[in-house]
């Protein structure tokens, strides 16, 4: 057995655009999740039932269907129920980010629960609305404390773009099947596609920890 | 001058009547002092003064108005937009002081001015740092409350009420999570609040402040003034057995 990555520096073109296609999507996820996640966590934190509930709803359907199966029926099925086709990106966008929705809501429930009544009683005491004592008061310190599960979320975002490439959207893993079926050397095109995932993850993470620690100047 | 005017207040928690029916009219330029055993209401009646719990039944009128409507069924219902209004009349310095750790001291004080009163920061920052000074702390401006003694972060809170422009102040048992040594820094502060003729509602268990401070002392039980008159009567010749149980027991071991 002899190693030749030859073949995949041939296709760095391919892997570009792929990686491009994961960036992209990564993107559109991570903000469609985590906000989206916001606010529904916010729904699962209100006491109010025409809130919560649907909050509870959506939280429990999309964390307990795998994403894959999401994908695949915003892509094949959708199309039959509604007049109009959707694009492999929006069909996985739409699942991708749903899920992140669902997971991340529960990060930012359990967050904002964790801060102390008494910071309510402060930013009230001084005329603050919901909203404000919510926005100046809550959420910072909620999200020095949910910074590294959001990470976590983060991660799984990225790495569950290659999903996608199962309505053939092109993404790394898209592209690292295809270079492995022209050139037959799936060990070099999947190592390769592993390696670029490593070498995106890795400092985001680091960038993480940055954050961490600039959240921690307070204390 | 009535500034506050409370009417047959009550409050229950569960199955708990924890406030039943305090009539209290509060004169501008008074200091009264709640006592009470624990679980006697006290720190209950300061908190719906400002409206932090709901009152039950009953009425409170600021300034000659009634705050909150009636609904159908008799209950008054209190619009948001009104508690904001009131709460930025009525300041509130909380027994665990409740600063943002993830704001400076200054930060702290100005919050209010920017967010609620919406002041561009040059002024705001110029007038926490004002507040601050008041309370002793200018040279803490930068300081995260992590980093703040227990009496430090106190003052700041106080401050950081003191910002709002007040009409009344309410204390609810400022210095009860400090220190025995730093008790005397906040306390020296409230005294100079009152020296300058601000209404304040203080809850508290320090009897000898109490009776400095105090224009007029409500002994609470049960959760109904028990007993009340000015800090002479009141604390040194009480009417009632249940204030007299109360003061021996808190001054059973002084000398």
């Amino acid at each position: 057995m002899r190693w030749d990555f030859a073949s995949v520096f041939d296709n760095t073109d391919a892997l570009l655009v792929g990686a491009a296609g994961t960036l992209r999507i990564f993107a559109i996820c991570l903000v469609l999740g985590l906000s989206l996640g916001l606010i529904v966590g916010l729904g699962r934190y209100s006491r109010n039932r025409w809130l919560h509930i649907p909050a509870t709803i959506f939280v429990e359907f999309f964390r307990n269907t795998p994403v894959l199966v999401q994908i695949l029926w915003f892509y094949f099925a959708l199309p039959i129920l509604l007049p109009f086709q959707i694009s492999p990106l929006a069909a996985a966008s739409l699942g991708i980010s749903l899920n992140s929705a669902a997971f991340s809501a529960e990060i930012y429930r359990g967050g904002i629960q964790s801060i102390e009544t008494g910071q309510w009683d402060g930013a009230r005491a001084l005329g603050m609305r919901w909203g404000q004592a919510m926005r100046r008061i809550i959420l910072p310190q909620a999200l020095k404390r949910m910074l590294p599960a959001l990470t976590n979320r983060a991660i799984e975002i990225f790495k569950m773009s290659t999903l996608a490439s199962a309505v053939a959207y092109v993404e790394l893993l898209q592209q690292g099947k295809l270079i492995a079926s022209l050139n037959y050397n799936p060990i070099e095109a999947y190592t390769a596609v592993a390696v670029i995932f490593f070498v995106f993850l890795w400092p985001l993470v680091q960038f993480s920890y940055f954050l961490e620690r600039r959240l921690r100047r307070d204390e | 001058m009535t500034i506050l005017k409370v009417t047959g207040l009550t409050k229950r928690f569960g199955n708990t009547d924890v406030l039943r029916g305090i009539d209290l009219e509060v004169a501008r330029g008074e200091r009264i002092a709640i006592l009470g055993a624990s679980g006697s209401g006290k720190s209950t009646l300061l908190r719906c003064l400002n409206f932090m719990e709901r009152p039950g039944g009953g009425t409170i009128a600021l300034d000659g108005q009634v705050l909150g409507r009636e609904g159908r069924a008799g209950e008054r219902s209190y619009p948001e937009s009104e508690l904001i209004q009131v709460r930025q009349r009525v300041g509130m310095v909380f027994q665990q002081f409740n600063l943002f750790p993830h704001m400076t001291a200054i930060g702290n004080v100005m919050e209010g001015l920017r967010t609620v009163r919406g002041m561009p920061k040059p002024e705001a920052e110029a007038r926490a740092a004002k507040e601050l000074a008041r309370v002793g702390l200018a040279e803490k401006a930068d300081t995260y409350p992590a980093h703040l003694s227990g009496g430090q972060k106190q003052r700041v809170a106080i401050a950081r009420a003191l910002a709002m422009d007040p009409e009344m102040l309410l204390f609810d048992e400022p210095t009860s999570a400090l220190d025995p040594e730093l008790v005397g820094e906040v306390l020296a502060v409230i005294l100079a609040l009152a020296e300058e003729g601000r209404t304040m509602l203080l809850v508290t268990h320090e009897l000898g402040f109490a009776y400095h401070v105090a224009t007029r002392v409500i002994f609470l039980a049960d959760g109904a003034i028990h007993e009340q008159g000015p800090p002479d009567e009141v604390l040194k010749n009480p009417k009632k057995d249940r204030t007299r149980a109360f003061l021996a027991s808190h001054k059973q071991f002084s000398f």
